[in-house]
């Protein structure tokens, strides 16, 4: 007896995940690309763009509720209603951090850059890479790739204390440094938060999978 | 908690159709069982053999266990009457007599006549109590039970049952006759009977196994398929066909 109404609805909801994370995503290469460039006005299209995010994570959240509501799932229908909800505030969290990128861009207006922009686009790359593979691990259900994902959060660590030594130094040789580094920190701590995002729904394709919870980002601090 | 009863390599067979094969089932004391499965599957079958129920029905024959703390109630010297004195059981239809709610009650005490120094008066009002029947009935005891609603008339039936004092508490599909209020309060009451009684329920409502139970037995074809703790199975089932049914894939 299959439940094609419900197959189908489940479908459509594992579908919108995606699509709000390609949304992510590109909200991300967009926050990037207004702070290389200095484009102010799309940094202020992206920050107000950021709600077309939210609007779509509720909008999820909402058919996730009907779907509980009215199938009453279980088991693995349960758990992937379970990890969508969970995987949807991630999302939207990791938009919220794009939005602060392009926040920060704002606040440094037309000053002169410090250095070659590398390091940060580099971080964001990253992050976009390990951010599709998620949830490619979300539709495919492989925990292997998931549990993969995990250990390459070091490696935006290791960028982001990279970032923030470099800069350290500048403030420490010109005072006249400190604003444009400090707002350059908080752009790497974004990047670095949102890859650290990117672990937890790691770890929700591997609860709905396997049906257990499991911390897969063990801060080495 | 304890093992209160337990099936070992169970087998049950109507003639030559073989109904249950090799069940091997352990029952915590004062918790509740579920047993859930597509019809068919043997599951009330199975609930039937723990009170020698299918004893009435000719051409059946059976292999194995079923210990009562840990006797065998199939042993050729145990007593039929004493087991189902023990192991009590309430229907799917609630079945009350054809008589008041009182002596729907008393029925039970006054046919075994062992009231141990309690009145028959306090017996009837303890198990109305317990069954949570007693404020809806106190002024109408000696109504017909079969006025009563579908749900007080089940609730009655539990009434009728606890007033021989049992151990275990059977339930073969309870409430599939009642509708949602009448379901709740059975469902309550269960939680209440579970600190004294066992119960094993046998449900087609998965939400209701779900619900009320800490222990679930999936079945099929007669064999028990899975058994585990009742969160688990519902959350993250271990076989693939216990998966199939709680998810609506088949059955």
């Amino acid at each position: 007896m299959p439940r094609e109404g419900f197959e189908r609805q489940l479908q459509q909801l594992q579908n919108k995940v995606l699509f709000m994370g390609s949304m992510v995503e590109k909200a991300i290469t967009r926050s990037i690309e207004s702070m290389k460039s200095r484009n102010l006005e799309a940094a202020r299209q992206l920050i107000a763009d950021d709600l077309e995010i939210n609007q779509i994570r509720y909008e999820i959240e909402d058919d996730a509720i009907q779907l509980i509501a009215t199938q009453q799932p279980m088991a693995a229908d349960l758990r992937t209603i379970i990890a969508v909800l969970n995987i949807i505030t991630d999302l939207e969290r990791m938009g919220d951090h794009a939005e602060g990128i392009a926040k920060i861009t704002l606040m440094l207006g037309d000053e002169p850059p410090l250095k070659p922009f590398i390091d940060i686009p580099r971080m964001a790359d990253r992050t976009k890479h390990m951010l599709r593979r998620s949830l490619s691990a979300f539709i495919t259900r492989d925990t292997t790739l998931a549990r993969q994902i995990c250990t390459e959060d070091d490696e935006v660590d290791n960028l982001h204390e990279q970032v923030y030594r470099e800069l350290l130094v500048f403030m420490l040789q010109d005072v006249k440094t400190i604003s444009r580094a400090t707002y350059l920190i908080w752009a790497s701590h974004n990047l670095e938060r949102m890859a650290d995002r990117v672990t937890n729904i790691c770890e929700r394709v591997v609860f709905m999978v396997e049906g257990k919870v499991e911390e897969m980002n063990v801060s080495k601090y | 908690m304890g093992i209160k009863m337990q099936t070992s390599s169970l087998s049950f067979y109507y003639g030559e159709k073989q109904a249950l094969a090799n069940v091997s089932l352990k029952f915590r004391e004062q918790e509740i069982t579920a047993l859930i499965g597509p019809s068919g599957c043997g599951k009330s079958t199975f609930l039937r053999t723990l009170n020698r129920m299918n004893d009435t029905i000719p051409h059946t024959r059976l292999e194995g266990e079923v210990l009562l703390d840990n006797q065998n109630i199939y042993a050729p010297d145990a007593d039929v009457v004493a087991v189902r004195k023990k192991v009590g059981m309430v229907f799917q239809q609630p079945n009350p007599f054809p008589k008041s709610v009182f002596n729907n009650v008393a029925f039970g005490p006054r046919m075994s006549g062992n009231n141990q120094g309690v009145s028959l008066d306090e017996v009837v009002e303890g198990s109305l109590r317990a069954a949570a029947l007693w404020d809806e009935v106190k002024d109408s005891l000696h109504k017909s039970g079969l006025v009563l609603s579908g749900g007080q008339q089940q609730r009655l039936c539990i009434a009728r049952v606890l007033a021989i004092e049992p151990e275990v508490i059977l339930m073969d599909e309870p409430c599939s006759a009642l509708d949602p209020i009448a379901t709740l309060k059975i469902e309550e009451l269960m939680q209440e009977l579970k600190k004294k009684y066992t119960i094993i329920i046998v449900t087609h409502n998965m939400q209701q196994a779900a619900r009320v139970s800490q222990w679930t037995g999936f079945f099929l074809m007669g064999e028990l398929v899975e058994y585990g703790i009742t969160r688990d199975i519902f959350t993250n089932p271990q076989n693939k066909k216990t998966e199939g049914y709680i998810t609506g894939r088949f059955g």
